[in-house]
């Protein structure tokens, strides 16, 4: 395990930042708008309008 | 190597592959009442994304596309950057990389098993495919960053550009059975649904002659993916002291990757093949 963290440094940094910058897209509400998105029928995905 | 000491060579991985592909496909498509019924989910679970591609308008979806997510968000009024997706895709690409495309995908799950489906003369590789495979990152630039950020309307709104034009996803996962269920949608369609049935028609079709023309060429949830691969806390290791060089990792590789030069290559979609096939196990 230890090994696994030692040669994985870098990885682990960048899921880290990742999760800040999520963390930063919900704070702005970010959340909402894929939420709005997500539970109405994507017309254009379904490939209607 | 013949096609059937090649599918011998992956069978324990793909077997397991398979089993958790399966499994994870109906937990993040468990909304069985929508498949019968043509509606979606509209529960909260959709607030999050699901690492694969996995169109939001399929009946059963419970969770939210990463590349649909990015795109709303980008092409909404009021925000011109989408941080929340991008963020889970850091954070997905950096813990496991291009894995995803190989255990946690539907639409992978799918070209999958129509690849086994037999034809005459399967597809390896064919002249322009290296280069080809630099187009999933142009999809990715233009139809899913760029065109939804400044591509917009008075209202300065973008539209979902990949999702309306290029994504097949939609249209097998939610198109057709919506528009099957649904009598209303039957007499909206138009010159997109067709042309987007060609595309999945082409899709397909191709599925079952190159191992998963989508990922290699298209997909743009793989482009970024791909990018995370080398550094990837969850990655393929090889000792290359003990490496005999036989190059049986090479010869089962679906996707034209070489794992003893670069075990961690962009293309690697961590099926498990090569480490499955190597005689002396060094790779890990």
């Amino acid at each position: 395990m230890i090994r696994l963290i030692r040669s994985s440094r870098i990885g682990i940094i960048v899921a880290a930042a990742g999760l800040l910058i999520m963390g930063c897209g919900i704070s702005r509400g970010e959340m909402l708008v894929v939420f709005e998105k997500a539970v109405n029928i994507c017309m254009e995905c379904v490939g209607i309008g | 190597m013949d096609r059937r000491n090649k599918d011998r060579q992956t069978g324990a991985a793909g077997k397991r592959r398979r089993m958790i592909q399966v499994l994870w496909a109906f937990l993040t498509n468990s909304y069985l009442v929508g498949f019968v019924q043509g509606k979606i989910y509209r529960g909260k679970l959709k607030n999050l994304c699901v690492p694969g591609l996995n169109c939001y308008s399929c009946p059963g979806a419970v969770g939210s596309c990463p590349i649909g997510a990015m795109q709303a968000v980008i092409g909404s009024w009021n925000f011109k950057f989408a941080f929340y997706a991008a963020g889970f895709l850091m954070f997905i690409g950096a813990l496991m990389g291009r894995f995803v495309c190989g255990w946690l995908c539907p639409f992978g799950l799918i070209q999958d098993l129509l690849y086994k489906i037999p034809f005459l003369r399967k597809i390896n590789t064919f002249k322009g495919d290296k280069l080809l495979r630099k187009l999933k990152y142009v999809i990715l630039l233009v139809f899913v960053i760029l065109l939804p950020m400044f591509l917009v309307d008075v209202l300065g709104q973008g539209l979902p550009y990949f999702c309306k034009f290029i994504c097949p996803a939609g249209t097998l996962e939610g198109g057709i059975l919506l528009v099957l269920f649904n009598e209303s949608m039957r007499g909206a369609l138009g010159w997109l649904y067709a042309w987007k049935s060609v595309l999945l028609a082409v899709t397909i079709l191709l599925s079952v002659v190159i191992y998963r023309p989508f990922c290699k060429y298209i997909c743009p949830l793989g482009a970024v993916y791909s990018v995370f691969n080398p550094i990837a806390v969850f990655r393929y290791r090889i000792d290359k002291e003990k490496c005999t060089g036989c190059g049986a990792c090479a010869r089962v590789c679906k996707m034209q990757v070489d794992p003893a030069k670069n075990v961690n290559h962009a293309e690697c979609i961590r099926c498990g093949a090569c480490k499955d096939a190597c005689p002396v196990k060094v790779i890990y």
